[in-house]
Formats: C-alpha cells, sequence, structure tokens
C-alpha cells in the first residue's frame, strides 16, 4: 500500500506538470494579431467587468453602466443595424481579491471584453502579456483618431501607458490633500483658510492645536503597516514629492537617501513628538477609525485623497457623515519641506491614482469593444456616470461643466492635477510600499529614522534587483 | 474484513477517491510543484515561470520573521485550540448533558453563532468588543478611554478570540461523543459513588479517546491555517501577532510571489504533521499508563 | 456523595454555565445593536435613532436575498455530498483492513489545507477552466467538497468505529446486503456523528469566500459570504450599518439549521447498544 501510495504521488506530480505545460501551451493561441478579426459582425455580444456592484461598492458606476451604458449603446449600435448584447459583469470585493480573479481571467485567455482595473496595476498586468498596447490590440489608426484623448490630460492618460504606450482608458483620478477641522482650528488660534508653506507650518499647528485644545489628535498622517497603501500614498509618496524625489525616477527606487530619512524624520516629529496617536496606526482598523474621529471633531487634520470628502464625510452617503462638512471641513494644499523643494522645484505637492479600462486581448470583437469603450468615455456617458454627484472625471470638457457645484473637487481640478505625480507601476511596488510602511513603522514604535531607512535599503534589494537599482544618495 | 467484500469496500471509497483525487490531491500537488518555482500571479514571472529548485525554501528558512512567526503560531495553536477549544468544548458538552432542554438549546446556539459567522464579520465583533474607545470590555471595566487591547496585548487577545470563535466545534463532537457512551455505565459509576473525576476518567475518556485525538488534530490544522488573526491586527503591532497565514499573507500575498506561499504551505505542513506525531505519541503514552 | 457537596457541585456547574453564557454572548451584542443604528461603530451603545432603515436598504439591494439563496444551494449540495461519500467511505475503511490507512487518511487531511490559500487558487481555477465549469455552482460544489472530505472521512471513521459489529454480523445472517446494513443498522447508530459532519459542512460553505468568488462570475449565483464584502467604499471602508445588518440575516439561516439537524438527528440517547 505504501509503495503504490508513493508512485500515485509520483503520477499525480508528474500529470500536473503536464497540466501546467498544456495549459501554459494554448495560452498563447488565443493571441490575434488580426484586430479587424469579426469587425463586420451583424450581431455581437460584449462584456464589462468591473469591481463594482449594484447595491454595494461603487454602486454608481455599476448603476450606471448597467442602466445608463448599456441601454444606450445597444440602441446606438441598432440605429446602424446591429444588434449588440452587452452584459455586466460586477464585483463589489477587495482590491486585491478583485485583481486575482482579472488576473486568472486574462491568463486563461477568457472573461469579459472591457475590465476596469486600477492603473497602478497596469505595469505587472502588461508584464505578464495579460494585456496589450491597444494598438496592438485594436490597431494604431483606431486609437489614435480618437477625439477623446484632447479631452484627456497627459499626466492622467500616463497612469494608463506603460513604456511610453497607451494601454487603456483612464476613468478619472483624484489628488491628496491636507484636511482640516475649522472649529478645532479656530481654538487653536489658527485661520479659516490655513495653507501651510512648508513641513514647519505643519508642526506649528500641530503644536498650536496640542497647547490650546486638549483632548484632540492634532495630525493624523497615515503610518504603518496596519495602514497598508494608505500609509504609502497618503502619506511617504506626497512628502517624499515634496523633498524633491519620485520613487522610482532614472531606473533606480530610493534607498536609504537624504530625503527617505528627512521623512521619516517628519514622522518621528509627529509621532514621538505627541502630535499624532501612535496606537490608532497600529490598530488594524486605525484608518477606519481615523475617519470616524475625524468626523466626530476628534482629529486637527488628516492627509487624504478627495476621496475622504466624497466618500467618508459627505452629509449624506458617507460612511462618517458630516453634517456640517461644507463649513467644518477646510483644505490645504501638501507643501514642500520649504518653498521650491518639491520635485519639479514645486511649492506644493500631490499624488494621484484612479481606474480605468483596459480591452481583453483575447476579445472575439476587439473593432466592436474598442467601440464601447469610446462611448463609454464620451462626453455624454462620462456626465451621466457622475449621475448627480461629484467626481473628478478624466475629462476636462466634463469637469469643466460638473464640478463647479462642488468647490472642493474644483480646488482639486485647478489646484491639484496640475501639480501631482502617480505611483511608479511595477511588479515590485506593492512590496518596496510595505517596506516604507514599516520604515514609518519603525519611527513611530520609537526606532531612528536613519536606523529605519537603513533597515528599508536592506529590504528592497533584493526585491528590485539588487543595489544598482536602489538610489542611495 | 467483515461482511463486505474488498470488491465492495473499493466501490464504497471510489466516489470520495475520484472527489478527492482530482478536487484536491492534483491542485494540492501542483501548489506545492509552484513552491519550487517564481511563479507569480502578475508580472514578467507570470508570463514565463522558471523553476528556482529550493530557493523559495531557503528564503523561508533563512528568514528570522518566519521563526517569529513560527514560535507564535505554536503559542496561538496550543494554548487557543489544543487546550482551550478542547477543554471548553468538552466542559460544555458535559455540563450541558443533563441541562433542561431550553437552557441547553441556548447555549449551544450562541456557541454556535460564533462559529457560523464569517471571519470577515466576526473580526467586527471583536473589534466592537476590544476597542480602546467605545469597546464592550473598556465599558464593562469603566475606563474609557481604556486600554486597546489588540494594540498592547495582541497575542492574548487572539488567544481568548480563538478559543470563543472554534469552540463550537469541540463542544458538537464530544455532545456527539458523549451520547455513545451507555448511559448504563455512567449509571453504574454513580451507584458505585464514584466521584465525578473518577467517572470522567475511568468510564467516559475510554469512549471518546479517538474522538478526542482526532478532534485535537483537526483543531489544531485548522488554527494553523486561520486567517481571521489576520482582520483583527493584522500581525500588529510591528509584527507581535504574525501568525503563519498572516506572515504567508505579508510576505507572499502582498507581492503576488505565489512560489513563495506554495513553499510556506509545505513547510507548515511538514510541522503539523510533526505535531500530529506529537499527538499520537501523547495519546498512546496515556493510554498505556 | 453528601448532599452539601452536591448542591456546591451544582452550584459550580450553574456559574461556569453563566459565565460561559456571557462569554460567548457579549461579542454578539454588536450584532444585535447595529444593525438598528443609524451611523453604528466599533462599539456597542444603544443606537441614538433606533431606525430600520438598514434593513430597508438591504431590500433594495438586488443581490441580498438571491445570495442567501445561493448559500443555502451550495450549502445544501456540498452537504449532501459530502456525508454521503464521506459515509460511504467510513464505513469501508472502517470495516476493512488496509495497512496505512490512518496514516493515508491524515496525509489527505494534511494536503487539505494546502488547497485553502491563495497560492492553491491558480491550479483550481485553471483546473475548474478546463473542465468547462467556471461559473457553475456545481463546479464550486465540487472544489468545497474535495477539500472538506478527508476530514469528514476521519471524523466519521471514529464514529462507526465504535459500532460493535456484531450488529452487522447478525443482519448478515439473515441476508442483508452491505448497502442495507449501512443504511438500516450504521446510519442510525452513527446518528450524531452524520450530523456533526452535515453542519460542520454548511459552516465552511457559508463562510466560504474565495473559492466562489474565484470559480463564479454571475453575480446572481454568489453566494451570501461573497456578497457581505461588497458592503464597502472605493476607499476600501465598510459600510458598518450594511454590513451588520446584513451579517445578521445571514447567520439565521445556520442557526435554524443547526436547530432543526441537532434535534431531528441529534441527541439520540443510545439504545443499549454495548460494545
Amino acid at each position: 500500500m505504501k509503495t503504490s501510495f508513493w508512485r500515485g504521488r509520483t503520477a499525480t506530480a508528474l500529470a500536473a506538470l503536464a497540466m501546467v505545460a498544456g495549459t501554459a501551451g494554448c495560452l498563447g493561441k488565443t493571441d490575434s494579431a488580426d484586430t479587424d478579426r469579426n469587425a463586420d459582425a451583424k450581431s455581437f455580444t460584449l462584456t464589462i467587468a468591473e469591481n463594482s456592484i449594484s447595491g454595494g461598492k461603487n454602486a454608481v458606476g455599476a448603476d450606471w453602466i448597467s442602466k445608463w451604458i448599456i441601454p444606450h449603446f445597444i440602441a446606438e449600435e441598432k440605429a446602424k443595424g446591429k444588434t449588440a448584447h452587452v452584459t455586466f459583469q460586477p464585483s463589489g470585493a477587495a482590491d486585491e481579491d478583485y485583481k486575482a480573479k482579472v488576473a486568472l481571467d486574462l491568463k486563461t485567455g477568457s472573461g469579459a471584453d472591457i475590465y476596469g482595473i486600477d492603473g497602478i496595476w497596469l505595469g505587472e498586468f502588461a508584464d505578464a502579456g495579460y494585456i496589450k498596447p491597444l494598438s496592438d490590440e485594436v490597431g494604431q489608426k483606431a486609437v489614435d483618431s480618437w477625439d477623446g484623448w484632447a479631452q484627456i490630460p497627459k499626466a492622467v492618460q500616463g497612469n494608463f501607458a506603460y513604456n511610453d504606450k497607451r494601454y487603456g482608458v483612464p476613468e478619472g483620478t483624484d489628488g491628496r490633500v491636507i484636511f482640516f477641522n475649522k472649529k478645532l482650528f479656530a481654538q487653536a488660534g489658527l485661520p479659516d483658510d490655513w495653507q501651510p508653506k512648508g513641513w514647519d507650518d505643519i508642526l506649528a499647528a500641530g503644536q498650536a492645536l496640542k497647547a490650546k485644545v486638549p483632548g484632540v489628535t492634532p495630525i493624523q498622517l497615515n503610518a504603518g503597516t496596519a495602514m497598508g497603501e494608505a500609509t504609502t500614498a497618503q502619506g511617504i509618496l506626497p512628502l517624499l514629492a515634496g523633498d524633491g524625489r519620485e520613487l522610482y525616477a532614472d531606473g533606480k527606487w530610493q534607498g536609504n537617501t537624504q530625503a527617505v530619512r528627512d521623512v521619516l524624520g517628519f514622522y518621528q516629529k509627529i509621532y514621538r513628538g505627541g502630535l499624532g496617536d501612535p496606537v490608532l496606526q497600529q490598530d488594524a482598523k486605525g484608518r477606519d477609525k481615523s475617519f470616524a474621529e475625524f468626523a466626530g471633531g476628534k482629529i486637527g487634520m488628516l492627509f487624504e485623497s478627495d476621496y475622504f470628502w466624497r466618500g467618508v464625510v459627505d452629509p449624506t452617503e458617507g460612511i462618517a457623515k458630516m453634517p456640517d462638512r461644507d463649513s467644518t471641513v477646510g483644505y490645504a494644499l501638501i507643501p514642500a519641506v520649504r518653498p521650491g523643494a518639491g520635485i519639479r522645484n514645486q511649492d506644493f505637492v500631490s499624488m494621484s491614482g484612479g481606474s480605468g479600462w483596459v480591452v481583453n486581448p483575447a476579445t472575439k470583437y476587439p473593432q466592436q469593444t474598442w467601440e464601447l469603450l469610446r462611448f463609454m468615455n464620451s462626453q455624454q456617458a462620462t456626465i451621466a456616470s457622475l449621475n448627480g454627484t461629484a467626481r473628478i472625471t478624466q475629462r476636462q470638457d466634463v469637469n469643466s461643466q460638473v464640478l463647479t457645484s462642488d468647490p472642493m473637487l474644483s480646488f482639486v481640478a485647478e489646484k491639484v492635477l496640475p501639480i501631482t505625480a502617480f505611483r511608479p507601476g511595477f511588479a515590485v511596488y506593492p512590496q518596496v510600499s510595505q517596506a516604507l510602511q514599516q520604515a514609518t513603522l519603525d519611527v513611530v514604535v520609537g526606532k531612528s529614522p536613519a536606523d529605519a531607512a537603513a533597515t528599508y535599503q536592506h529590504t528592497i534589494e533584493p526585491l528590485v534587483g539588487g543595489a544598482a537599482k536602489v538610489d542611495s544618495n | 474484513m467483515v461482511g463486505l467484500g474488498r470488491s465492495r469496500a473499493v466501490a464504497f471509497v471510489a466516489p470520495a477517491l475520484v472527489l478527492i483525487g482530482v478536487f484536491l490531491v492534483f491542485p494540492a500537488f501542483w501548489t506545492l510543484y509552484i513552491g519550487v518555482t517564481n511563479y507569480r500571479l502578475t508580472g514578467a514571472a507570470a508570463k514565463a515561470p522558471e523553476v528556482v529548485g529550493l530557493d523559495n525554501y531557503r528564503g523561508v528558512l533563512s528568514d528570522p520573521a518566519f521563526y517569529r512567526s513560527l514560535w507564535l503560531t505554536l503559542i496561538y495553536v496550543l494554548v487557543s485550540a489544543a487546550v482551550g477549544q478542547n477543554v471548553l468544548g468538552f466542559g460544555l458538552a458535559w455540563a450541558l448533558r443533563g441541562a433542561r432542554r431550553a437552557i441547553r438549546r441556548l447555549i449551544e446556539s450562541l456557541v454556535l453563532l460564533a462559529w457560523v459567522l464569517p471571519s470577515s464579520v466576526v473580526a467586527f465583533l471583536w473589534i466592537a468588543m476590544l476597542d480602546r474607545d467605545a469597546g464592550t470590555v473598556n465599558m464593562l471595566l469603566g475606563q474609557s478611554p481604556g486600554t486597546a487591547w489588540l494594540v498592547q496585548y495582541p497575542m492574548t487577545a487572539l488567544v481568548v478570540f480563538n478559543i470563543w470563535r472554534g469552540t463550537a466545534f469541540s463542544m458538537m463532537l464530544y455532545s456527539a461523543a458523549l451520547s455513545s457512551v451507555p448511559p448504563s455505565h455512567l449509571e453504574t459509576a454513580r451507584v458505585v459513588g464514584s466521584s465525578t473525576m473518577q467517572t470522567l476518567r475511568d468510564v467516559v475518556l475510554p469512549h471518546i479517546r479517538r474522538h478526542a485525538l482526532t478532534n485535537t488534530l483537526l483543531i489544531t490544522l485548522w488554527t494553523f491555517n486561520d486567517f481571521t488573526p489576520f482582520l483583527l491586527t493584522a500581525g500588529g503591532p510591528d509584527h507581535r501577532s504574525e501568525v503563519a497565514p498572516v506572515y504567508i499573507y505579508n510576505t507572499a500575498i502582498v507581492g503576488g510571489d505565489m512560489g513563495y506561499s506554495g513553499a510556506v504551505s509545505l513547510v507548515v505542513l511538514l510541522i503539523n504533521l510533526l505535531l500530529a506525531l506529537v499527538y499520537l505519541r501523547a495519546a498512546r503514552a496515556g493510554r498505556s499508563s | 456523595m453528601s448532599l452539601a457537596k452536591a448542591v456546591v457541585a451544582r452550584i459550580l456547574t450553574y456559574v461556569g454555565i453563566a459565565l460561559a453564557t456571557g462569554f460567548f454572548a457579549l461579542p454578539l451584542l454588536w450584532l444585535l445593536s447595529a444593525p438598528f443604528d443609524d451611523s453604528p461603530s466599533y462599539g456597542v451603545h444603544w443606537p441614538s435613532h433606533l431606525t430600520l432603515h438598514n434593513f430597508a436598504a438591504l431590500g433594495h439591494n438586488p443581490y441580498a436575498f438571491g445570495s442567501l439563496v445561493n448559500s443555502v444551494l451550495l450549502g445544501a449540495g456540498t452537504m449532501l455530498l459530502v456525508v454521503v461519500v464521506a459515509a460511504l467511505a467510513a464505513y469501508a475503511l472502517s470495516r476493512v483492513r488496509i495497512p496505512g490507512r490512518d496514516a493515508l487518511l491524515y496525509g489527505l487531511l494534511l494536503l487539505s489545507s494546502v488547497i485553502t490559500g491563495t497560492a492553491a487558487m491558480v491550479p483550481i481555477f485553471l483546473l475548474i477552466f478546463q473542465l468547462g465549469l467556471i461559473d457553475s455552482r456545481f463546479g464550486v460544489v465540487l472544489v468545497l467538497s474535495g477539500g472538506l472530505l478527508p476530514a469528514a472521512i476521519f471524523l466519521l471513521k471514529d464514529f462507526i468505529d465504535t459500532i460493535p459489529r456484531s450488529y452487522e454480523e447478525s443482519a448478515r445472517v439473515f441476508g442483508a446486503t452491505p448497502l442495507q446494513i449501512l443504511r438500516h443498522i450504521v446510519v442510525p447508530v452513527a446518528r450524531p456523528g452524520l450530523a456533526t459532519i452535515a453542519v460542520w459542512t454548511v459552516v465552511q460553505v457559508w463562510g466560504s469566500f474565495l473559492t466562489p468568488f474565484i470559480l463564479l462570475r454571475d453575480p446572481d449565483k454568489q453566494p451570501a459570504a461573497v456578497l457581505v464584502r461588497t458592503f464597502y467604499t472605493e476607499g476600501g471602508s465598510p459600510n458598518l450599518a450594511l454590513i451588520s445588518t446584513f451579517s445578521l440575516l445571514y447567520s439565521i439561516p445556520v442557526v435554524l439549521m443547526y436547530l432543526f439537524a441537532w434535534s431531528r438527528y441529534g441527541f439520540r440517547f443510545h439504545g443499549g447498544i454495548k460494545s
């Protein structure tokens, strides 16, 4: 019995190997170089998949696709004498889970024709061969001739480009600012239209809050690994940009550099100087709790994206509603260390991200898919996607119309987007990001910025391909 | 072989073997095979994974964080499952045996609720329980803001949590096992005036020994692979509650490194095997004494 | 035993039971307060505005009710498959001597822990894809069953091992087939064990997220464990109002099932079988 058991194991392992090889073999065949395949079909079926679901996550987006895009597109095709069947495949899971699902679909050459993905995944998906440049998928001419590109700012287009090639159409973007509670600021003798000019101004305001408004946490700057990507996107990266460095530039990652040590030093001043709540940063639900505390008037200032304004403290739809949001919540640009010290010699900096649409290379109907994608990003469709709410869309012609109703979002569109930067879209980024989060945690719990930065460099060297890929000046 | 020919026995086992073979053994070995590659879910290594031999295993075994997480896992498993759930589960099953029907149903339902709710929900319950500012425990202790239990005492909190979470299974199993102890034996023990301890040792234990071993093996294995601690503490603060599944998540899944997580799976499997051998030995020693 | 001692023992038992009840009930309080709260937080407090608004909001969710039905379908399907297949296998393994049988069973059990992680999702997805069972509930049932069977057989074998063989022998003298013996003699005696397996299987399926999420595409087929994870914002923050409300509804069917299964199949007092 024992021997046959082992023989069985070996046979199974061999079968597994054969299957891996077999699957890998047939995956290559789903690619088709012919971008015009089935372009003349009288009747076709398309599927859109996105991490949104009616009644749950990003419900507005899900309802827009199923109630506006699909019927309008079908009607438009009908007018051209074509029968379109379009279905929507909603998800609504955690981003990482959704990403795994999309990756598996694309890996097997199956799944939807259009996927909504986070811009930060673009590089990994492209490197894996899961997606291809739009020009390879639907043809160079078809892509370039779309008039919509003219409406999308270059920086925002860049979020869906990789190695200087377009891989998809961005859906919108966001920007990071410092939100502050005007009532608490007034009690601390700080102005309603507070705008720090450098990091010292932030610390000074924190000190004022600490001295004059007891029982309040002056500054919430996300730190530590429990906050996850929020620590990197809302904290480290904007600060790094404020010290004139991008995380990845000229083929190298920031290692144990002066800028990284400066950023960690700033964390030290906040969390070892009694200006922040170190325990909250280590709480697994720390970010959610920080939202609730801000809404409850317990936090003076908080670094976040405009999502905070739209999705968190919104008086009616937010998860930590502030009925007096419009009068109580102020916002300021994130300053560089000192004026002119930011990237591109800017006085102020920000970080942006955003999702967008990519085309499945295995689609049966590349031209029709591209047509649908153009339709989804038309001016009319983009306006419909807002459904009365405000959000920074990819199209400037739409933004200039709709954002006037929301001063905060027009502030982001006008003042923040011109100075913003995007995260590097490489497969290794999540691990580098995690190492940075660990460095802030080390500082929060008492390590020196120099030690934390050294450990950080030591962690990322093997990840990014050796010391040569790490900038340590 | 009592009344069941070899061919019939094979026919009885066949459906299970087929299901297990196709949907368990096959993907499991495939996963272990991934453990010797540099396969990733995305990125260039997803396109052309390469066999890297034992590199992943070297990586695991030379990582001090792995040994720390292993130690934490052993504490977590032994205290919360092997001892906590086992003892409380048996205690409840034994104490509720003679309780009134309504009381029994009520308590069993409560214990069971802790077990049936999905982890994503249970995490919220315990965060509300242990929260620094508005948590139930701090409220009962009359302190606000009180102790941040999950930050200051993460492992203790996880152990208590897991006892709460998993006792239902042990309770159910022991209830079922106790119902196979012939009442006449218990009656005899009562008549001859043996104490509860004596009854447990001489009458009950011989009947449920195998169930106890099975139960311990299963809950050990499950606790070892339980991801719920991540939802409560995310492994923090500063890795102080980074049990094995959280370690796998933080080191392998965040970076999409499937090869590494495949390798850790095998290492964890072998440790479980080791634990099982220890249990077996203990059970044998217990029987012969 | 003296009367005083007996009274003390009784009192201690009740105190212990009361403490255990408190321990198990306390965390559940959030599930009773949050769904009726306008803006629930991480903390149990009497809702400042008692409301049923959260239930109404859930009523408008196009997937809420269907997802519970799907959970029941997946749970019942897997439960039937696991209980029947495991019972057959456990019986045969209990009655036929195969060297290394226990080691083999435990080996399978160990392997079942390998396929719970994300790493195993790739092979499972590709396997189900090749079998053409993507987006099929049946495929999910098969994968879940494969993972649960080793533990089910492992547990059930213990129960069947304790059933004396003399019963089967006398039944065989009267000409009963093995299947008849299994149905009419073994199953009735092993009922509490079978009920345990059944409840355990349903609970495992009820909380299972990753397998159905990866293998099903149509949202109308997704079970409640997947749906409850959709009540988050784009920024990943939970909508506690919807999560708590849905969780309350979500836990009811399983508790009912337990009470039903247990009152019907469990707690059978032993019918004088002597071992």
